[in-house]
């Protein structure tokens, strides 16, 4: 398909912006001026309209059908949340204003979004305090180690590494890196969770802290998670909850009550908000008790009228980590969508999103290697090993399932599984959809020993087909330039 | 229960299917004393509650005051057009585009993104976006150390006190000198910066058209730093940029800077977009997703992820940033707006900015006891004025006339009490300028 650049014609004109009411024109000096205008291109709005139309019908999202990418947790986001984010009360707030004297009671509606968002995920996560700051999963865990740089320095503590199990995002290790951190993996047991008598092992007085994922990746609950934060503890670790997979637990079990002392929460996975085509998102960052005077500047406090503001006189902070509040659009969805479960809600999307991850287990465990073969929580890893045999390897079993109208589920992640087909359903599916997923992969299952071939071919319904990555990173082709 | 499909006989068939009882016999892994025995969290609501809920508290927020502020986040127009694409559920409810043959939307969009954000700045190769203006800064500063092999960075305190307090955060445990210069008369002082630069430093960091709103040609400061080995950031304005010189054409190495202002509601503080360009032999230091053009097994041209080698998934703590996702949706969005107002509909809008931010300085300026803090400098369509009185004490003042008057500089420079930073776009009118002049004419 065509680029918009190559539909632009010479004067045509696109939205026309409104001209200028006033009777001075500004001079500014020539060589600051640019010579020619910006050779964005010259196109209708209709030209726009369709264009981007087209484009949009070459795109897959939750709406278009079933999208088990594991780890990204894309369930259903409800229509009104977009309408809400849309309240010109939000949408056109500056977020100056509250730093503005007087400005603070112009802005009490957002303010206290922000402030009811922290406590529904105090109770939530079983935390203390949150900041909505964050702006994405990733950015939460840079936020976190943050925390934990400063929770030791202020301690006196001497310390130089993370340590982080195999099976972990890659986002964890590259997180603790940058914020000045050593990192040291720590294998998974038989079991699939983080091995403890490696973690006894790998422990000294050096290690700032653990980051892990519970459920982790492979969607299984570490049953010896409380032994791990003792053990943790005990150096005067801190134990980072990478909220990940927070889904399979809401309601269930909360990550302070297991031991964990900073968690992230990717609004964007279980709460619903869109993901987007890849952001934004929202990582809003929980910490215990002893760890809220670290939290970044500036915190959101309610007065004992009822009226909230910022509070920006906090010595021990680590700082802004957000030019504002956060991704406050964001948040705000996930609060409305919060509102709208309850209690109740809350409890049925781990119920639900946990069912179908292990009713899609249990129908393709004959057929399909499994990565540990035991009750997961909301999502279940697959190995294409035996399918590998006949040469048929994941990938081409994910590109089988585009041809049959649905997303693949995450491929080759976690590391520590050859082959991997992460499948992470969501509760906001229904049987008959993961019944015709299921008949997709047997099928599939059954043509990777019958025809392997027919399988390499795939996908054969889409606008292009497997494309030259490798071509692409060696004659990097980044922008259309004149 | 909202959003959950499946039926109570459902349930039961797929537990049987499972080969267990109940719900609560696929949490069994949990231990007891770590369970959690519900939240005290209130009953859900309707979506009609949640909208009059929400609406309310919406209510509570003070909007359609003739407000002035600026400060890196701008209220322009958004042409209709971009929402209706945008909120196509095919893009926004997508993820990042992991299979291209299902993803080439977005991956060409974003394509059409990154050659825009070239195009605008007249630079080489950009990437996917990231979070934000503040962000951006620190993570050019971080792949201009990962380039020149050095840690001291030079900040000037033109830039964004914003961004440079975000800087400090995360640099703070890294062992960067960070030094910051201080401005003259609204411009990088040329003297300071070469004083401080040295062959150790790894970057200068400027902004144009700057915090105080003034534009500059950074070409000296481009000669200065690459003199020593360093590399050229400017973080800019990208409407500015349809009028103003492309910082790419003044030398810069890296640009950056806040996409908010190419069709984004400015939404208290976020979703914004940080764009980010640079040139072609930088390509493999850069941060964040990009997305490359490239042909399929029938040679059929189609866009992918690429470079990935630089990122967390795969080199985990030796990737080149954490950065994880972009702002996708957001880099849509701009490419959409830039294509919507197009070559000269985007020059168009930015004179049209500075002509009424020329004609609010002339009328502020007839003003008595108003001056100009920084006169004999060139701008854009934000500047500084010199008020008779405290300029916190103006705005309370104005608040009460329905006018969000600017930024009282003095939050950031104590020296400057008396500065109001004033900023103009196309949705002011003459008549909102007059009011505004007319009304600090009644206070002062």
């Amino acid at each position: 398909m065509k680029l918009i650049y190559g539909k632009s014609v010479p004067g045509r004109r696109g939205v026309r912006p409104v001209g200028s009411d006033v009777p001075t024109k500004a001079e500014i000096r020539k060589n600051l001026l640019r010579e020619e205008p910006a050779a964005l291109p010259e196109v209708s709005e209709l030209d726009v309209v369709r264009h981007f139309t087209e484009l949009s019908r070459r795109n897959f999202g939750v709406d278009t059908g079933f999208y088990p990418l594991g780890s990204c947790t894309m369930k259903y986001n409800p229509k009104v949340t977009e309408r809400i984010a849309h309240y010109p009360g939000f949408a056109y707030l500056h977020p100056l204003l509250p730093q503005l004297p007087g400005g603070e009671t112009m802005v009490q509606g957002a303010l206290a979004v922000l402030h009811r968002m922290d406590l529904l995920l105090r109770e939530i996560c079983g935390m203390a305090a949150f900041t909505m700051q964050p702006l994405a999963g990733a950015h939460g865990e840079l936020t976190g180690v943050m925390i934990i740089a400063a929770y030791h320095k202020a301690r006196g503590n001497r310390k130089t590494t993370i340590l982080i199990p195999d099976s972990a995002h890659g986002t964890n290790p590259a997180s603790a890196a940058i914020a000045g951190y050593g990192v040291r993996t720590i294998a998974s047991d038989a079991d699939g969770v983080m091995d403890a008598t490696a973690l006894r092992e790998a422990l000294h007085d050096g290690v700032a802290g653990v980051m892990l994922t519970c459920p982790n990746t492979l969607g299984l609950f570490n049953p010896r998670i409380k032994q791990i934060a003792d053990l943790v503890h005990g150096v005067d670790g801190l134990m980072y909850y990478d909220g990940a997979n927070l889904n399979a637990l809401l309601g269930k079990c909360r990550p302070g009550d297991v031991g964990f002392d900073i968690v992230h929460v990717n609004l964007h996975k279980t709460f619903g908000t869109p993901h987007g085509g890849g952001g934004p998102g929202a990582g809003p960052v929980g910490v215990v008790e002893r760890l809220v005077e670290f939290l970044p500047t500036s915190v959101v406090c309610e007065r004992d009228d009822g009226s909230y503001y910022l509070d920006y006189a906090r010595p021990h902070s680590i700082g802004y980590v957000a030019p504002f509040y956060g991704n406050f659009a964001v948040v705000l969805r996930a609060y409305a969508y919060i509102l709208m479960l309850g209690r109740e809600g809350l409890l049925r999307v781990a119920e639900n999103a946990v069912l179908n991850a292990n009713y899609v287990l249990a129908k393709l465990r004959e057929r399909y290697d499994v990565a540990v073969d035991r009750v997961c929580k909301h999502e279940c890893v697959l190995s294409a090993s035996r399918q590998e045999k006949a040469g048929v390897r994941a990938i081409d079993i994910a590109k089988a399932l585009i041809d049959r109208g649905f997303h693949p589920p995450t491929v080759y992640f976690p590391l520590t599984v050859p082959e991997s087909m992460m499948i992470e359903p969501t509760e906001t599916e229904s049987k008959e959809t993961l019944d015709a997923f299921i008949a997709a992969m047997l099928e599939i299952a059954d043509l990777a020993e019958k025809d392997p071939e027919s399988l390499k071919a795939c996908p054969r319904t889409t606008p292009v087909g497997r494309l030259d990555e490798t071509r692409a990173a060696r004659k990097p082709d980044l922008a259309y330039l004149l | 229960m909202p959003f959950v499909a499946n039926t109570e006989a459902q349930q039961q068939e797929m537990l049987e299917a499972i080969g267990v009882k109940r719900l609560d016999d696929l949490f069994a892994d949990i231990p007891p004393e770590l369970r959690c025995n519900g939240l005290d969290v209130p009953a859900g609501i309707s979506e009609q509650q949640v909208r009059d809920e929400l609406a309310a508290l919406a209510d509570h927020n003070t909007t359609g005051l003739v407000s002035f502020l600026g400060g890196g986040l701008y209220d322009h127009f958004i042409p209709a057009a971009v929402d209706a694409l945008v909120y196509r559920s095919e893009f926004y409810t997508a993820y990042t585009p992991y299979q291209p043959e299902i993803s080439q939307g977005t991956l060409q969009a974003i394509y059409e993104y990154q050659s825009a954000i070239c195009r605008l700045t007249d630079m080489e190769v950009a990437n996917a976006s990231l979070y934000d203006g503040g962000t951006a800064v620190y993570e050019a500063i971080m792949m201009a150390m990962r380039v020149t092999g050095r840690n001291r960075v030079i900040v000037d305190d033109s830039v964004s006190p914003i961004y440079r307090k975000m800087v400090g955060s995360y640099t703070r445990n890294l062992g960067i000198e960070l030094l910051e210069t201080q401005s003259a008369e609204g411009l990088p002082d040329r003297k300071a910066l070469a004083e401080a630069i040295n062959d150790a430093t790894a970057a200068v960091i400027v902004q144009t058209p700057n915090f105080f709103g003034c534009i500059d040609d950074v070409s000296d400061l481009a000669d200065l730093a690459h003199e020593h080995g360093a590399l050229l950031i400017v973080s800019s304005y990208p409407i500015a940029l349809g009028l103003l010189k492309p910082p790419g054409q003044m030398g810069a190495d890296i640009v950056v800077g806040e996409g908010q202002s190419l069709g984004m509601p400015i939404s208290f503080g976020g979703p914004y977009l940080g764009f980010m360009a640079t040139r072609r032999k930088h390509v493999r230091k850069m941060p964040g997703r990009v997305v490359g053009r490239t042909v399929d097994t029938q040679g059929r041209e189609g866009f992918v992820l690429t470079l990935q080698a630089r990122e967390q998934h795969i080199r985990r703590e030796k990737a080149t940033s954490n950065i994880c996702t972009n702002e996708g949706l957001c880099a849509l969005t701009a490419v959409a707006y830039l294509s919507l107002l197009g070559k000269h509909g985007l020059r168009d809008l930015a004179q049209t900015c500075a002509d009424k931010a020329d004609y609010a300085r002339h009328r502020l300026l007839q003003v008595p006891g108003v001056t100009m803090r920084f006169p004999n400098r060139w701008y854009f369509n934000e500047f500084v004025l010199n008020l008779p009185m405290a300029a916190d004490k103006v705005i309370r003042g104005l608040f009460t006339r329905g006018i969000a008057a600017g930024f009282p500089l003095g939050r950031y420079w104590p020296e400057m009490n008396n500065c109001l930073l004033i900023a103009l776009t196309e949705k002011r009118t003459k008549q909102d300028i007059d009011f505004l002049a007319h009304t600090l004419e009644v206070i002062l």
